[in-house]
């Protein structure tokens, strides 16, 4: 009995295990290693020094590019938490009818199914030189002539990607308001507080563990992204995914590109389990 | 108390009233105004991609121009955007079909059984979650050159299998969690073997996330582009084709792809609302 039972463990575990250390363990590992290598036609020579490394702290352009693509993630995710939240308290507060409310909320979500490409798309077609938005407001009369301050700089970037991962803001802001007791709420105004005191000291606390796994969500996401700066981004803004993508294609500098990527990996996991200790942190404080 | 003192009371409290219904009201109005902002900025953009689709003239501008099907008819005769549609459904269906297969017992392993290496595992299994799919691409694009392995749609496909391996296991170790452990208990003191168990028993209470998880890799599969950019050979997905011609200029034709994939992505949706308020209903 027990044979077959660890017979069936071992069929069990043994897929996924062999997937995750063959498609997932050994790529990550061959990235940590190819990042101490040298490039040298016709791709590159395994070594061990930190070249690479070194490059991306010393010419400028690396740094200039990492910094970008944080400030452009933490503006992309501000503004997404600013429209969200509103939007998540809405639905949970304001909305009686769990009818509305589904749809409501279906209908942020629902974008999340039609294709990211187009969604980003559509948004050069607004704010070109000659797109919707020109035209509209040359027609009616507010400009006198298109303008190209719409399309291909930063604030471009920032809306595509705050439309495009909106989603994963609202989501979890929405599970965790959901689950704050109406009574808590209830106390606090019988207690005399008034509304904007209870929200600071009731709701907006107790939703904190979704405001920051929207945060951290919608961080990662536009962090990584490199389809909206070829889109709208324009000549100076090129995200680090880019540069990334640069090396391993024209550049051909495979052995910079992986060091690049695990910088993204190690800002990126670093955001992650900042994130998870603050959940616990949360749990802690509200047992 | 006098008549004129009565009715000025009646006059005040009503004006208190009056003065708070104003309030609510207002408050009423600005909700509504900014939560119909939120949408316009959700669904504007939607709307101008589907409507240019039908936009006589080629430039992509206010006022349209007319209306027409003919951005619709060249799709339909160009041979290298139906090759990329089939190679998309392709792509989607064997990385569906693939990332269930190992999901489905990767979340009954987190779920029920205890072996050394269990976090590393986890980790590793959820990462892709919020990991940008360029790791992800370029990692395994490393992995093949080094193994001399040539790329094709086949390595796209145990590429997005590893990326969507994520959506499944958190899905379907949810679902799990939520199941009475008293059923498979049940199932055991019954005389039925792991095996039944699992298909008699555990598949059908957890087939809802099941389906849910995989629609939703299909779906993403469907649209993935970072991890396909490094793993595809010559043949292009239908992501990867919009891409190489959007990225050589605007043209309505890229609309009307888009609105058939709004088209598509609605039926999706509706469907997957019908399934979920079935489960709930037999609940």
């Amino acid at each position: 009995m027990s044979r077959a039972r660890s017979l069936r463990t071992a069929l069990v575990l043994s897929p996924p295990l062999l997937w995750t250390v063959l498609f997932m363990f050994v790529p990550y590992t061959i990235l940590v290693v190819c990042s101490f290598w040298r490039a040298q036609f016709p791709l590159f020579v395994p070594d061990f020094q930190f070249g690479n490394y070194l490059t991306l702290v010393q010419d400028p352009q690396y740094v200039r590019v990492l910094l970008r693509t944080l400030k452009i993630a933490a503006l992309t995710s501000i503004f997404a938490l600013l429209l969200a939240y509103p939007y998540a308290y809405f639905l949970v507060f304001k909305v009686r009818r769990p009818g509305v409310r589904l749809a409501l909320y279906m209908v942020v979500v629902a974008p999340l199914w039609v294709s990211y490409l187009l969604r980003a798309y559509t948004w050069k077609t607004i704010l070109g030189t000659e797109g919707v938005l020109n035209s509209f407001l040359v027609s009616t009369g507010i400009l006198d002539e298109p303008s190209s301050v719409f399309l291909y700089n930063q604030a471009a970037m920032v809306v595509t990607l705050t439309y495009v991962f909106i989603p994963f803001m609202v989501m979890p802001i929405y599970a965790a308001l959901e689950k704050i007791p109406r009574s808590l709420i209830e106390a606090s105004s019988d207690l005399g507080e008034n509304r904007l005191a209870t929200f600071l000291k009731i709701t907006l606390p107790l939703s904190m563990t979704g405001v920051v796994a929207g945060f951290t969500m919608t961080f990662c996401l536009s962090f990584g992204d490199f389809i909206a700066p070829v889109l709208v981004g324009g000549p100076d803004g090129l995200m680090i995914a880019n540069v990334i993508a640069s090396q391993f294609g024209a550049a051909l500098n495979w052995p910079l590109g992986s060091a690049l990527a695990l910088v993204m990996l190690v800002i990126v996991l670093g955001v992650i389990s900042a994130s998870d200790r603050f959940e616990r942190l949360g749990k802690g404080t509200l047992s | 108390m006098t008549a004129m003192e009565q009715s000025s009371v009646a006059l005040s409290g009503g004006k208190r009233r009056s003065c708070i219904d104003r309030r609510k009201l207002t408050e009423r109005v600005i909700w509504t105004a900014g939560i119909a902002l939120i949408l316009a900025f959700l669904y504007i953009p939607i709307a101008v991609l589907v409507a240019y689709s039908f936009n006589a003239s080629r430039s992509l501008s206010w006022p349209m121009t007319g209306f027409t099907l003919d951005w619709y008819r060249r799709l339909a005769e160009n041979d290298q955007l139906i090759e990329a549609v089939w190679n998309s459904l392709y792509v989607a269906t064997c990385s569906t079909a693939l990332t269930l297969t190992i999901g489905i017992p990767a979340a009954l392993a987190l779920h029920s059984i205890n072996f050394p290496g269990k976090a590393v595992f986890r980790k590793l299994v959820l990462l892709p979650i919020a990991l940008p799919g360029i790791i992800t691409g370029i990692s395994m694009l490393s992995m093949f050159r080094l193994l001399d392995l040539p790329l094709s749609l086949e390595t796209v496909i145990i590429g997005h299998a590893t990326a969507l391996l994520a959506v499944v296991v958190t899905q379907v170790y949810a679902r799990l969690q939520r199941l009475p452990v008293s059923y498979g208990e049940a199932s055991a003191d019954l005389g039925a073997n792991g095996l039944q168990t699992f298909f008699l028993v555990t598949l059908p209470n957890i087939r809802s996330a099941v389906v849910g998880s995989g629609l939703l890799s299909f779906t993403l599969s469907f649209d993935e582009i970072p991890v396909t950019f490094f793993l595809t050979g010559r043949d292009n997905t239908l992501p990867m084709y919009i891409w190489s011609t959007m990225r050589r200029g605007v043209t309505p034709e890229i609309n009307a792809v888009g609105a058939l994939i709004v088209a598509v992505s609605a039926i999706l949706i509706i469907m997957s609302v019908l399934l979920l308020r079935d489960k709930n209903a037999v609940r």
